[in-house]
């Protein structure tokens, strides 16, 4: 990663701010703007601080330069955003796209997008990335002045259509079913996490009632009063704890989530081989029933059914002019179709190097990022176990105090 | 009337209060019945988990037989008193179900093991189904009715359809009787009762039950008491400051127990998503290559947690719980005990106010008075030596249960 736009630069997304403002339907609305900050590195090593960069963007951008990102780059496994609404919530959580924790949990995903893009080999060298990051007027003109919209496939967007490839290249075929499966996997986990975090949830808080009664049982006791008391106390302690316990495991599940997105990015890229595919072999089959077809005029055998031939044959055969002529244009055509064959060809051999490049370092990538995500989450987990050993061997000195 | 100690020569109640206590510490203190004393201030904890009373103040009247006081002198005659010179030692185990044409029911083995001089033999080996212990508590009350009957567990089993004959019931039930014997052991009043030896040594108890009956009606003075009609003055303060420890005792021992059940219901539905959570990182590794070892491995883990918490819930609910019902019983039979003191200090007034008015000289009933009188001093002294020999008992045993859950909670995180 030699020419990482990351190793030049350091990228951050440092604030979010309430705005409100007029949207494209002139209608006011309420939305969170988020500051991106950067500054060149190189400049650093020479002992100075390079000034900051700063400007403004909010979430609608992202998107469109993601959006920009994928039609332009159809090999590559495009880096995803943080999710637009909250989703695999549980019960403490707020669901609301204003609630604060949610915005600095976007704003942590913003900038994680951002420097997943500037550590891309080939997206980081992006003008319109660049721009993004360093030009705050006229980037949207910019952007939609690349025309990409024209050449995004429209029936990329249907994702359930399915096209009947007749020779899908194996590994694309099994990397889109190892994609559905990835999201499906994710997706559940996420959900039974949410569910589990409830209930330990329920579980710590309850504990806190013991504070609560053996605080009050320790004003009738004598001997045993002190003891409860402080045992009380650890009670309050450890049903508190679980909140900055589970906020410790929302990050875990946003690294997870990250990699449920980035299942979606893959199988993109798997569709898109597909629809080459597929107008590969449309053109070919095009191709080849017109040359049938010139075939046939050449030497008037008919060898398949066709409504010109009986209409033909009812109204009276055409002149050897006629037929000249119709020759010449599907010769003329079949040539145009062979080039196009070949450049299609091409494309999609292309197309499959660069894509199976970009994945096998996306796999990697995956690899590291989600095994140390795990460990972390073990991590997270014994500290948990610690804590809970603390304050129940806390308790249990207190009751032998007895 | 009621069965008794020797009574040994006694020196008078003077000379009791100036005798130190063999095993008071320098900074016990002496409490007047004015005060409001907490009821346990006065005995250090023992080492050998095995109390003796000390009346305070009160003076004992020595014509009653069931005074603690007798008794007290005779340890005092000890040496030491400690578990070595400990002389009964009382088991309960080996449940076993027995099916009969009429029903099936459970008996378990009481094992005896003494030296004293009440019984013929040295050891004995009954088997005992609960009715047997009902029986026995519900004689140690009527004979005993100014002490502190130690609680039985329930009789009836109160939540759902628990099978009678589980397991985990039958061994719950055998633990409580066997607590049961063993505090009726310790008491150095109530381990004398000739119906508990009898209960300890009898072959047919049946038998012995039957011919209790006839002599039920004997009994009957120290049992009833006239209900109602006599209003009490004046509860002496610290017997009214034991009735209301008892009340919030038991409220707080109630919200306890409604706690400890959330939290294993809360554990459980906990578990029950814990063990959905698992499996999924199972099916995500078998998806991966690089990653299956770490995903499997992670699955494990949850797996282990499952097992662990299984275990603390099972834990809680068999040890815990059981104890904090026992004393929430425990309070209510002790309450009931205090009511029956009321009433016999109602009645002592009345009468004493009766003969007040009457100015007449009726021998019959100032006997009858210093009866109540009697009545009133005993149940006092004996409820007082109890009160600090449960408070002491029930510390060590909230001790050692609240240490076992925290211990418990230690070994499920260290999984």
């Amino acid at each position: 990663m030699e020419d990482c736009l990351a190793k030049k630069m350091e990228i951050t997304v440092s604030e979010a701010e309430k705005r409100t403002g007029r949207n494209a339907m002139n209608i006011q609305e309420t939305y969170t703007a988020y500051l991106i900050e950067t500054r060149a590195v190189e400049s650093q090593t020479e002992g100075q601080c390079a000034p900051v960069e700063s400007l403004w963007r909010r979430y609608s951008e992202f998107e469109l330069l993601r959006n920009y990102l994928s039609v332009t780059y159809p090999h590559i496994v495009v880096p995803p955003l943080p999710e637009k609404r909250a989703d695999f919530v549980w019960h403490k959580l707020s669901a609301d796209n204003m609630d604060p924790d949610f915005v600095e949990r976007r704003r942590i995903g913003l900038e994680n997008f951002l420097l997943r893009v500037a550590s891309h080999p080939v997206l980081c060298q992006d003008k319109i990335f660049y721009a993004f990051l360093m030009q705050e007027g006229g980037w949207k003109e910019m952007v939609n002045e690349t025309g990409f919209q024209l050449k995004a496939d429209s029936r990329l967007k249907a994702l359930n259509a399915t096209f009947r490839v007749k020779n899908p290249d194996k590994r694309f075929t099994e990397l889109k079913h190892y994609s559905d499966e990835l999201q499906s996997v994710i997706s559940h986990l996420l959900r039974v996490r949410a569910r589990v975090a409830d209930r330990l949830y329920g579980v710590y808080k309850v504990h806190g009632n013991y504070g609560r009664v053996f605080s009050e049982w320790s004003a009738i006791e004598k001997e045993m009063g002190d003891g409860l008391q402080s045992a009380g106390h650890h009670m309050d302690v450890y049903a508190a704890s679980i909140d900055d316990i589970l906020e410790e495991e929302e990050h875990y599940a946003d690294q997870l989530k990250e990699y449920l997105f980035y299942a979606e990015a893959l199988r993109a890229v798997c569709r898109k081989h597909e629809l080459m595919q597929y107008d590969l072999e449309m053109a070919a089959q095009d191709l080849t029933s017109k040359k049938q077809q010139c075939e046939e005029l050449a030497t008037g055998t008919v060898r398949t059914f066709s409504l010109k031939g009986m209409t033909s044959k009812l109204f009276g055969q055409e002149t050897p002019e006629q037929r000249e002529a119709k020759i010449k244009v599907l010769e003329e055509q079949i040539q145009e179709g062979e080039e196009q064959l070949k450049s299609k060809n091409l494309e999609g051999r292309d197309f499959v190097k660069s894509a199976w490049a970009d994945i096998e370092r996306f796999k990697e990538q995956k690899n590291h990022d989600l095994k140390e995500a795990l460990i972390s989450y073990a991590v997270m987990q014994i500290s948990m176990c610690k804590k809970g050993i603390q304050v129940w061997t806390n308790a249990k000195e207190c009751f032998s105090k007895m | 009337a009621a069965s008794a100690p020797k009574p040994l020569p006694s020196s008078g109640p003077k000379s009791l209060r100036e005798m130190p206590h063999p095993l008071a510490t320098s900074s016990s203190e002496e409490m007047g019945p004015a005060l409001t004393p907490s009821p346990d201030l006065l005995l250090p904890r023992s080492i050998a988990d095995k109390d003796l009373s000390l009346p305070n103040g009160t003076p004992v009247d020595t014509s009653s037989p069931a005074s603690s006081s007798s008794l007290l002198n005779r340890l005092q005659l000890d040496d030491d008193f400690d578990v070595e010179t400990r002389d009964l030692f009382v088991t309960v185990d080996d449940p076993k179900k027995h099916v009969c044409t009429m029903e099936t029911y459970i008996t378990y083995r009481v094992t005896t093991k003494t030296t004293r001089a009440e019984f013929d033999l040295p050891e004995y080996s009954v088997r005992r189904r609960y009715q047997d212990f009902d029986w026995l508590r519900n004689k140690l009350e009527e004979s005993q009715p100014t002490h502190l009957i130690p609680p039985l567990p329930e009789k009836f089993v109160v939540k759902g359809v628990v099978d009678r004959f589980s397991e985990e019931f039958v061994e719950t039930r055998r633990k409580a009787l066997d607590k049961f014997l063993k505090r009726i052991t310790d008491h150095p009043v109530l381990s004398f009762n000739e119906h508990f030896n009898v209960f300890l040594t009898a072959k047919d108890l049946n038998a012995y039950k039957k011919q209790g009956m006839a002599l039920l009606s004997k009994m009957g003075e120290s049992v009833k008491y006239v209900t109602g009609g006599y209003k009490l003055r004046s509860r002496p303060l610290e017997f009214a400051a034991i009735g209301d420890y008892l009340d919030t005792f038991s409220l707080k021992l109630g919200t306890i127990d409604r706690i400890a059940q959330r939290i294993i219901k809360e554990q459980l539905e906990y578990l029950v998503e814990l063990r959905e959570y698992g499996p999924v990182y199972s099916t995500w590794g078998g998806l991966e290559v690089e990653l299956s070892e770490p995903l499997e491995g992670v699955s494990a883990c949850i797996g282990n947690c499952c097992t662990a918490l299984e275990e603390l819930s099972e834990d809680m609910t068999e040890d815990f719980l059981p104890v904090l019902r026992e004393y929430i019983l425990y309070a209510e039979s002790m309450k009931n005990v205090l009511k029956k003191r009321d009433q016999v200090q109602a009645e002592y007034e009345a009468k004493l106010e009766a003969v007040a008015l009457k100015r007449e000289d009726r021998p019959k009933v100032p006997t009858d008075v210093e009866k109540c009188q009697d009545r009133v001093e005993c149940f006092n002294a004996d409820l007082k030596a109890d009160m600090e020999r449960w408070q002491n008992n029930k510390r060590q045993d909230f001790r050692q249960l609240l240490m076992g859950m925290a211990d418990k909670n230690i070994q499920y995180y260290e999984k």
